[in-house]
């Protein structure tokens, strides 16, 4: 049991994957949340049926279920993943789709007269969007995209289960080689909480720049 | 690789018994956490400094902590500690446990959506605190939680695969026992999550009319 360094070295690896799977599953989710977020207040009826069609399917079955399935069964039809790739895939389509009804509320959530307004003055769509809805309908997404976050900060854990070596896979390596049970998890435990920790903190900043000078709108 | 209907036929009992460990879990992990969340809840409410401040951070903890690693936490740690629980307890009881972090929060929710005009009535009234909270605290407080407590029982329901990773034998852990040992993947991945998608496709039928019913409280 002398050898902690090198155990934690090896946990502290595998943090490092676990940060970067955080990272790049977040900002897929970002992208997708308000692509199918917007397809979903489409005027096109196919585009908005394709945006319910994806949110249902990924908010109606489970993380773990998706990633098996993308990880196990997409190759079989020809697309050959890497673990890393199935994992981003699973956790951003996944978060993405709890994401897009974020999106979805916010938006609707801005008054109607603002948007009667843009039309009044004349805006395209996309000036009406980018310079009057958005602005307003943002503040109103990140207190949950920060609760989206943390959701998929833990649901990384899972990509263990696909031989990926995130955090969670280091530890049960520490414990399958040492024995040691309680050190490996309480270590984990720990700086999953830092990470979350450390969403929520980063998040409240974000919070703070952008509703900056909405004081006397809202 | 194609779709084989007489393989998917011939796993289908297995899944079923995989399905019916699915939902027993499902079922004791709420109940865990229903009146863990409660306690929580209380403790939170505590007029002792320590007590509600403590309560918080573990609160805080295992909803920032991943829900796989705190199973790993109670089915390899605990027995180390002198406390051997069989795998579809651990499970049950990891599951109640993160689970009734979000319960206490529901139940806090409901508690403070009561005006503070009806306690200060209460107290007007000269009621006792028993009654207060039965007559006329609770019956105001409990139906708008109804709808955000069904939500986590169905979040609850799609997390149960995890349990396959302390080897309970739920769905997803008997659809990959058969994918092993058959080497065919498609069928019983699909059909997990078909059977998945029709569960929750139902429940948010039935959550929409809880919604209805009762009325939706903001998480």
């Amino acid at each position: 049991m002398g050898d902690w360094a090198g155990y934690l070295t090896l946990i502290l690896q595998g943090a490092w994957v676990t940060v970067k799977l955080t990272l790049m599953g977040s900002a897929l989710a970002l992208v997708v949340a308000f692509l199918a977020g917007l397809g979903r207040i489409s005027h096109h009826a196919p585009i908005r049926w394709l945006s319910t069609a994806y949110i249902e399917f990924f908010r109606g079955t489970s993380i773990f279920v998706q990633l098996f399935w993308i990880y196990f069964v997409l190759p079989m039809t020809g697309a050959e993943l890497t673990p890393m790739q199935a994992g981003v895939m699973a956790l951003g389509l996944n978060v993405g789709a709890y994401g897009a009804e974020v999106v979805r509320g916010a938006i609707l959530a801005v008054p109607r007269g603002q948007h009667e307004a843009c039309i009044a003055v004349n805006l395209t769509r996309w000036q009406r969007l980018r310079h009057v809805i958005l602005p307003q309908a943002l503040p109103l997404m990140l207190p949950t995209f920060c609760n989206n976050a943390i959701e998929l900060l833990k649901a990384t854990s899972v990509v263990s289960l696909i031989s990926l070596s995130d955090m969670t896979f280091q530890a049960q390596v520490v414990r399958s080689q040492t024995g040691s049970t309680l050190m490996p998890f309480v270590t984990i435990l720990v700086l999953y909480f830092a990470m979350s920790s450390a969403i929520s903190f980063g998040m409240r900043r974000i919070e703070r720049r952008v509703t900056r000078g909405l004081d006397g709108v809202r | 690789m194609e779709w084989d209907w007489d393989f998917a036929w011939s796993i289908m009992p297995t899944l079923l018994a995989g399905f019916r460990i699915t939902l027993i879990a499902t079922f004791l992990g709420a109940i865990v956490a229903a009146v863990l969340g409660l306690v929580f809840a209380i403790l939170r409410r505590s007029s002792n400094r320590w007590l509600s401040r403590g309560t918080s951070f573990v609160v805080e903890f295992i909803r920032g902590t991943p829900l796989l690693v705190q199973l790993y936490f109670i089915f390899y740690v605990l027995p180390d500690l002198g406390l051997r629980l069989p795998a579809l307890m651990a499970g049950v009881i990891g599951m109640g446990l993160h689970y009734a972090t979000y319960a206490a929060e529901v139940y806090r929710g409901g508690i403070e959506s009561v005006p503070r005009g009806q306690w200060e009535a209460a107290r007007a009234t000269n009621l006792t605190t028993r009654q207060t909270w039965l007559h006329v605290i609770l019956p105001q407080a409990v139906p708008p939680m109804i709808p955000a407590m069904a939500n986590y029982l169905l979040a609850m329901f799609k997390e149960t695969p995890l349990l396959s990773a302390i080897t309970v034998l739920e769905l997803m852990n008997q659809a990959k026992s058969v994918a092993n040992s058959s080497y065919r993947y498609v069928e019983p991945m699909t059909l997990v999550g078909v059977m998945f998608l029709i569960v929750s496709l139902l429940s948010v039928i039935a959550l929409r009319w809880l919604e209805r019913r009762y009325g939706r409280v903001s998480q």
